[in-house]
């Protein structure tokens, strides 16, 4: 047993950074969805809502089994690590694109057209206006975001990168001790998630004081 | 007056909302420092002509003008938004439901657009805040956020927000119709000073009596169309127009004893 604890701290480890980057890439895909959904060009929007749906629409899983395994047939080529990101980058930037549009959407339309009013330009009522208010709605529902993400980085574990799922397997072979290698995996997982809550948390306190 | 050229010109507006028409050929002329009251049952069109006038609802006919410029003129997207937001800059709205920029202290909301859009700096801004909350009495409340705010607060700051760009027209709809009837009257006299001061104005109410003790000139709106026009002493006294008598009746049930 306790030969082990070193490797799932590893483990640990690449599950955090799973997760960091996969929710910068999240945010970064998400902030892009959510521009081309609430453009004044139809092409984008429906671009934005396609992107949306087919990534919803389908199981991560999948989409990871298409990135890892289907990709160099069409010539990408990813370690197992970068298809993990990536693919759940662009999964969870489905999900945050519905989570900040919705709270930009939320905004009640007469502050953008008091900012109008006043000759304010569109992009600086999004900037001065209506982003400042939306960007406290939304602090939540991406921490919910954040939160599910972080749990889907197991699925990486079926295309072999050695995050904690996989390593949890992997020494059920050699300890025969399934129930504590799952224990231990789920204990750190729920560490990880409840420091990543506790921040949020923290972030939306901030926000409303101020 | 007949020969002054009119400092606001509306000229045959027509707008559909689909298959909707609410403004039928309207048409209104509003001279510099002239104050016009429009006065009309619900959904007769009040708001939509107010708002049309900064292109909040751009309508689908006729021309509006301010001063020598075509407001509502046909230009290329990217023209038509630079254009626009000048001509904004110029007509001050106040809403039914005040609109104050909740994330800023009263202070912000007055100095947003003049630091955005005119290069004030933070020194000029600050003076141009006070003077302009000092004008609706809400200086002492320049630190506060608009949610500390009651209703007729948060109108007057409404009003200095707009003053602060300082616009060459001001166009309130239904400025006090949200308010508690005790707080009526602050926002009420900070109107009837900017009257004094010769601001020209276009009011939508459905304040019979203050549309009489302040405006020159009184429309009366129904089902898209200009019904009947005048003097306030005509319109409310002596109106012609059935429609007018009608609507008149109604309203000012409570207000006359
Ligand atoms: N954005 C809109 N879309 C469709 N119909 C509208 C819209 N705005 C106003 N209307 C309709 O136009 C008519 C006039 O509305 P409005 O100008 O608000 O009237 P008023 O201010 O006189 O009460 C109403 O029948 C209203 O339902
Ligand atoms: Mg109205």
């Amino acid at each position: 047993m306790q030969r082990v604890f070193p490797f799932f701290l590893e483990a640990a480890w690449i599950t955090i950074l799973l997760s960091v980057l996969t929710a910068v890439l999240g945010l970064i895909c998400g902030i892009l969805g959510t521009w081309a959904r609430l453009s004044r060009f139809a092409l984008l929007r429906f671009i934005g809502a396609a992107y949306v749906s087919v990534f919803r629409g389908t199981p991560a899983l999948i989409q990871l089994f298409i990135l890892y395994f289907g990709g160099p047939q069409i010539g990408i080529q990813l370690d197992a690590f970068e298809a993990g990101v990536i693919g759940l980058g662009i999964n969870a930037g489905a999900y945050m694109t519905e989570t900040m549009r919705g709270a930009i959407i939320s905004i009640d339309k007469g502050q953008i057209e008091a900012a109008r009013t006043v000759g304010l330009s569109r992009l600086q009522t999004m900037r001065y206006v209506v982003l400042p208010q939306a960007m406290r709605l939304m602090i939540r529902p991406l921490g919910v975001n954040i939160n599910a993400l972080i749990k889907a980085t197991a699925l990486v574990a079926a295309i072999s990168v050695v995050e904690l799922t996989y390593t949890a397997q992997r020494y059920i072979g050699s300890t025969y001790k399934p129930f504590e290698m799952f224990l231990i995996a789920g204990a750190l997982y729920m560490i990880i998630i409840y420091v990543t809550g506790q921040a949020v948390a923290w972030l939306d306190r901030k926000a409303r004081i101020n | 007056m007949t020969d002054q050229k009119p400092f606001v010109d509306i000229r045959h507006a027509q707008k559909s909302f689909g298959a909707l028409e609410v403004l039928k050929d309207i048409n209104l002329q509003v001279q510099k420092g002239q104050i016009v009251a429009i006065i009309g049952p619900s959904g007769s069109g009040k708001s939509t002509l107010l708002r049309a006038i900064n292109d909040l609802d751009p309508l689908t006919g006729g021309e509006i003008w301010l001063e020598d410029k075509q407001i509502n003129k046909k230009l290329p997207h990217r023209q038509y938004e630079k254009h626009i937001n000048l001509v904004r800059q110029e007509i001050g709205m106040v809403f039914q439901h005040f609109n104050l920029f909740p994330h800023l202290k009263v202070r912000e909301n007055v100095t947003l657009a003049p630091k955005m859009l005119k290069g004030l700096s933070e020194a000029e801004a600050n003076k141009l805040a006070e003077v302009q909350l000092e004008k609706v009495g809400m200086l002492e409340r320049i630190d506060f956020y608009p949610s500390q705010l009651s209703g007729g607060q948060k109108q007057r700051v409404a009003i200095a927000r707009a003053l602060a760009m300082n616009p060459k027209v001001m166009l309130f709809d239904e400025a006090t119709s949200a308010l508690d009837p005790e707080l009526v009257e602050e926002v009420n006299l900070v109107m009837k000073k900017l009257a004094e001061e010769h601001m020209t104005m276009i009011i939508v109410t459905h304040e019979m009596s203050f549309a009489e003790s302040v405006c020159d000139r009184v429309l009366f709106m129904d089902q898209g169309v200009v019904v009947e026009e005048g003097p306030p002493d005509v319109i409310f006294r002596n109106p012609k127009n059935d429609r007018t008598k009608e609507f008149l009746r109604k309203h000012l049930a409570g207000q006359h004893p």
